[in-house]
């Protein structure tokens, strides 16, 4: 089938392209990105959708954004073990409702993926149920227990593109070595979930007036910060690719900025659209859909994070889509498990980036699609002749309501229901395939 | 909704009675001095007695180790004290609070006998307050961990009596609340 998108603002920085550009797709790849042909009056029929007589289906886009499909390098997909919560069909659903066309699964799963038949099974399902991109990132140790170093060259074999024990982060300091050495035979990457389990040791909340006077355990920045410090000082020792995970906090942000002044450019770090909109406010009135981990914390972090955005301290914006049971959320506080369901609503919270000035559009789509496909050796992110046609078609203006009864990931776990947003997915488009939003 | 004391969070009845109890002694609470001693990082009774305390204009001082008083209660208005002659010089009020052992987990102070040694109220340490403060506690008591027994069943000690008010204040809130007109 071939496609011909008219009209539309196209964003893809792999390529410098920030303007009005026709795409044509054929064959699920993209075959052309280019300013309007002059035709005349001739396009007018075409611009109202359907098929015109060149034989493409046509899609005009004029008023609205055409950006190279996203790609979310840390995602939950829950499969296998944990299907109540989500599974690698509406996870992937989930993703591109909201723009994200490939997606990377972390190993927490039951079983863990920590060898090659689990990541096999996953990206086998993914192809059979998926409705997008999916690659697994295999566990650092086997079972994410931290005591031995899982198959690292087996999995990556397997289709892995990184390694990480996120949401039991490596406590053992040799082990955290090890795997930073190990790993560069193969040139892997690390993701670690930076978080000193001894300090936080239970912690709910952030630490501090407000954890005191909910009568939450709280969980000190310094939690992050130890670890994060840890890991920029293990990677320097080992000169292993190191990416940090979902950073929270503006101390994590200045040693990473201090990391990269000194010259450490394999060190990168993503943060999540939560931690630079919502702060522990969010937590008032015990709000479970509120509690992740690592956990909302206050103004002066958001602050932080954007200027880290700002000025490239933070590589990435991923969204640590953690979907949960309704029935789990709804536990007391200290028993509900963390996390946030976010594929559907990041791109609309990271479009607000773009209006307060934090970011340019270009800026946003390098930390949403080209930086995470450098960072995990995906061949994405990109709009570029000959790649496969992975793209979103953003409406900037109209503003629409979060529901999350509406959304497709079974995780309705949102501390943003009710929000009223713009910047959603239209179109979205993967491998040549088109899914229409209303 | 009453609450009864919910975890660590709060208990509005227990701040009820003790400020009760404290206008039965001293007629009026504010420009009081009182000062909470103990376990403040868990305690639902500290943080309401704060609470209400402040609202009726009491001066409130927190004394404890610093592990189980962090620095950021000061942002409550209180005043923050590791020492106990020093915390408790010249209050009108000494409100002890129970060592919670099953809230707490491990770790915050050393042992019981530490514990005592340092911030455990004795007669010597109350003789700092006022000549005339009285000694509250929301009970059950450890004797010989927060609070000697010569302390406990002192004169100045208003322990029972708090428990007399309780019963009484409580009637009170369920009375009124039950929608009773008058």
């Amino acid at each position: 089938m071939k496609i011909l998108i008219r009209d539309g603002h196209v964003v893809d920085p792999s390529q410098g392209i920030d303007g009005i550009e026709d795409v044509v797709i054929e064959d699920g790849k993209i075959h052309e990105v280019q300013k309007r042909k002059n035709e005349g009056s001739k396009g007018e029929k075409g611009r109202r959708g359907g098929n015109s007589e060149l034989g493409y289906r046509i899609i005009d886009a004029s008023g609205m954004f055409v950006f190279p499909g996203l790609i979310d390098m840390h995602v939950h997909l829950r499969e296998p073990g944990f299907e109540y919560k989500e599974t690698i069909e509406t996870g992937t659903l989930a993703a591109i409702k909201g723009g994200i066309t490939s997606v990377c699964c972390m190993p927490n799963t039951n079983p863990v993926n920590d060898n090659s038949s689990i990541s096999e099974f996953i990206i086998k399902k993914a192809v059979e149920e998926g409705s997008c991109s999916v690659y697994p990132i295999g566990a650092i140790t086997k079972g994410q227990r931290g005591e031995e170093l899982a198959e690292f060259a087996m999995m990556s074999e397997a289709g892995c593109v990184a390694f990480s024990d996120d949401g039991r982060p490596v406590m053992d300091s040799l082990m955290m070595r090890r795997a930073l050495e190990y790993s560069k035979v193969l040139k892997a990457l690390i993701i670690s979930h930076c978080e000193d389990l001894s300090l936080s040791a239970g912690g709910v909340m952030n630490e501090g007036l407000r954890s005191f006077t909910l009568g939450l355990k709280g969980v000190p920045v310094q939690a992050e910060q130890i670890m994060v410090a840890r890991d920029i000082a293990l990677a320097e020792l080992t000169g292993g690719r190191l990416h940090i995970a979902h950073i929270s906090t503006a101390d994590s942000v200045a040693l990473l900025s201090a990391a990269k002044k000194r010259g450490l450019a394999e060190i990168t770090a993503e943060t999540c659209p939560h931690y630079f909109t919502i702060t522990e406010e969010a937590v008032e009135g015990y709000n479970t859909n509120a509690k992740v981990n690592p956990p909302l914390r206050t103004l002066k972090d958001i602050d932080a994070i954007k200027e880290g955005l700002r000025d490239g301290t933070i590589d990435v914006i991923a969204t640590d889509h953690a979907p949960h049971h309704s029935d789990e959320k709804l536990g007391e506080f200290n028993l509900a498990p963390s996390g946030i369901s976010g594929l559907e609503t990041s791109l609309c919270l990271c479009m607000k980036l773009v209006a307060e000035g934090v970011l340019s559009l270009k800026e946003l789509i390098e930390k949403m699609a080209v930086n995470p496909a450098r960072i995990t050796g995906i061949n994405k992110g990109t709009l570029k002749v000959g790649s496969e046609a992975d793209l979103v078609i953003v409406d900037p203006r109209k503003e629409y309501r979060v529901d999350s009864t509406e959304f497709l990931s079974k995780g309705k776990n949102t501390p943003f229901d009710g929000w009223v947003l713009k910047g959603r997915p239209l179109v979205t488009i993967v491998k040549g395939r088109i899914y229409t939003w209303d | 909704m009453i609450n009864a004391g919910d975890g660590t969070n709060e208990h509005p009845t227990q701040a009820l009675l003790d400020l009760f109890t404290i206008r039965e002694k001293k007629g009026n609470i504010g420009g009081l001095d009182v000062a909470i001693v103990g376990d403040i990082l868990h305690s639902r009774v500290a943080k309401s007695n704060i609470y209400a305390l402040k609202k009726l204009g009491a001066n409130v001082r927190v004394i404890g180790p610093p592990t189980l008083v962090p620095a950021y209660i000061g942002e409550l208005g209180v005043e923050i004290f590791t020492d106990m002659k020093k915390g408790l010089k010249d209050v009108d009020i000494v409100m002890m609070l129970r060592i919670q052992i099953e809230r707490q987990g491990k770790g915050f102070f050393p042992t019981s006998e530490e514990y005592f040694r340092n911030w455990g109220l004795t007669s010597e340490r109350l003789s700092k307050a006022k000549k005339d403060a009285v000694v509250m506690h929301p009970g059950p008591m450890n004797r010989g961990v927060e609070i000697s027994s010569d302390v406990a069943d002192g004169r100045r000690s208003v322990i029972l009596e708090q428990v007399t008010n309780g019963l009484a204040v409580r009637m009170a809130v369920l009375y009124l609340l039950a929608g009773v007109r008058t």
